[in-house]
């Protein structure tokens, strides 16, 4: 069983967490196209090796920031997202 | 060399000497009519149907492994085509239909057992949908039927039906025709099929970028060497979209570990697959005794190829709410691949960014009951230049018109 680090709450366990979405997607501006607009809804890097995610931690209901390498699993940084 | 009962009888009399190796290990040519990166199930399937189809013989599998190495190898072989949509139906049912005469298309025995697949329902309300996923199934044309709490006991008498059971059986949905097939044997078969028509199947080859010339694939870089090719197919599973972005293309793809488990073999007790809506746990007994497990996924995106315990302990606990009595049974190996999770849980099949690349991707967790379809499609894509009228609505601008083919909610998988 891995643990999670919340910024909140510390480390828990890694079953308390919800994989949300991946981070640095920036909603776009102006009057995008209806292709740029289903790249920011659907269209994901699924990096292999480090990544920036976004998660839930469920107990306490806050949204943070993850880095984590996807091929080891290894947690790298967690943050508040504000 | 056909492979025959007067094959083997001969060979079993001189010694075995006269084998000759399935099929050949080929190093890349400089330039190909087409190329296929990964060597699983539905790249080697696309190169058997390039050569015997449309024949187009100059082509190249590329695997940075072995080929089956990757989820062909690491799959529960379940093959079924229990779908809500007609657009999946039609898919999966052309792949079911193929594999029927599998074994006599590629002369190699791909043990296709049609053992039947009952997913059964516990509660009213999973009965509900059963019956509306076994009504859509006889629209579509496919003989799949609703099963009531009796006949679905039969079929499985060592589940858990006592007295104090929490859940009963209520019945659920049969698919006669749904059963397993050997993983491994049909990677080989296609290989030695696709081998023996002149493709050359490349294994340890990594593709490392994608040439690009006037808007159109020109070659690719590799470990082994540039090959020169102006229609590439993308069938790598998980690795699709690190292979799609070196041309910009970014892919409605999260990558997920699945894992499977085999138990110590035993005696017979399970002659179909069984799935539990509730739990999400299948099963079936392979040939040598093994039960063969799997679940859902892992809820962590990876690329590493192993799980992660939470989703085993699900997995076991669904398995032994099913079969109480399989507390003492021992497992044997337990092991987890990256499948290319799509949000509607449906296959991204057609062109993508630069003429002349086509991708074979997103099929999930589901991916080896498609193969023969994936392959027939992808091949007819490479060759023509068009879509297939069963790939078309699998195309990548369905998330830009958001004609999504929801299987998620449509049959209930579990991603």
């Amino acid at each position: 069983m891995q643990t999670f680090p919340c910024p909140f709450c510390g480390p828990r366990d890694e079953t308390e967490f919800h994989f949300a979405v991946e981070a640095d997607h920036p909603r776009p501006e102006n009057a995008p196209s209806d292709l740029e607009w289903a790249a920011y809804l659907y269209a994901v890097d699924a990096p292999q090796g480090p990544a920036r995610e976004i998660w839930l931690h469920i107990p306490c209901g806050e949204y943070f920031v993850m880095s984590r390498n996807t091929r080891t699993r290894d947690v790298t940084a967690s943050e508040a997202l504000r | 060399m056909k492979y025959s009962a007067f094959t083997l009888a001969r060979e079993a009399l001189r010694g075995q000497s006269g084998w000759q190796p399935a099929w050949v290990k080929a190093k890349p040519r400089d330039a190909y009519d087409a190329v296929i990166v990964g060597g699983g199930g539905h790249g080697l399937a696309t190169a058997y149907y390039l050569a015997k189809t449309h024949g187009l013989t100059r082509v190249a599998v590329l695997e940075k492994g072995w080929i089956g190495g990757g989820n062909t190898g690491r799959n529960t072989t379940v093959i079924r085509s229990n779908y809500f949509y007609p657009e999946s139906v039609a898919l999966y049912d052309l792949a079911l239909r193929l594999y029927e005469g599998l074994s006599r298309e590629l002369n190699y025995n791909i043990m296709l057992s049609q053992r039947g697949m009952l997913i059964a329902a516990h509660t009213p309300a999973q009965m509900e949908i059963c019956n509306r996923i076994a009504n859509a199934m006889q629209l579509n044309g496919v003989d799949g039927r609703l099963m009531e709490a009796d006949e679905a006991a039969d079929k499985v008498p060592l589940a858990n039906q006592g007295a104090r059971v929490r859940y009963k059986l209520m019945g659920g949905i049969w698919q006669g025709r749904a059963g397993v097939a050997r993983h491994d044997a049909v990677a080989w078969g296609y290989a030695r099929a696709a081998s023996a028509l002149g493709v050359d199947i490349i294994e340890g080859c990594e593709v490392s970028d994608i040439r690009i010339e006037a808007g159109r694939v020109s070659g690719i870089e590799t470990n082994l060497g540039p090959i020169r090719t102006d229609r590439l197919g993308l069938a790598a599973a998980g690795a699709t979209p690190g292979l799609a972005a070196k041309v910009g293309v970014r892919l409605p793809i999260h990558t997920y570990a699945l894992q499977a488990f085999v138990s110590e073999p035993v005696k017979p007790i399970l002659d179909t697959v069984l799935l539990y809506l509730g739990t999400g746990t299948y099963l079936s007994q392979s040939d040598k005794g093994e039960l063969v497990i799997g679940g859902g996924l892992d809820r962590v995106p990876t690329h590493g190829q192993h799980g992660n315990l939470p989703a085993q302990e699900q997995v076991l606990s669904g398995l032994l709410e099913m079969f109480p009595s399989f507390g003492q049974l021992k497992l044997l190996r337990q092991w987890g691949g990256v499948v290319d999770v799509v949000p509607d849980s449906s296959p991204i099949l057609g062109p993508a960014g630069p003429k002349g690349l086509y991708l074979n991707c997103g099929w999930g967790t589901g991916g080896f009951k498609a193969i023969p379809a994936g392959g027939t499609l992808l091949a007819h894509m490479l060759a023509t230049g068009a879509h297939h009228p069963i790939s078309k609505p699998f195309d990548l601008d369905r998330f830009r018109t958001g004609r999504l083919i929801d299987e998620a909610a449509g049959s209930g998988i579990a991603h």
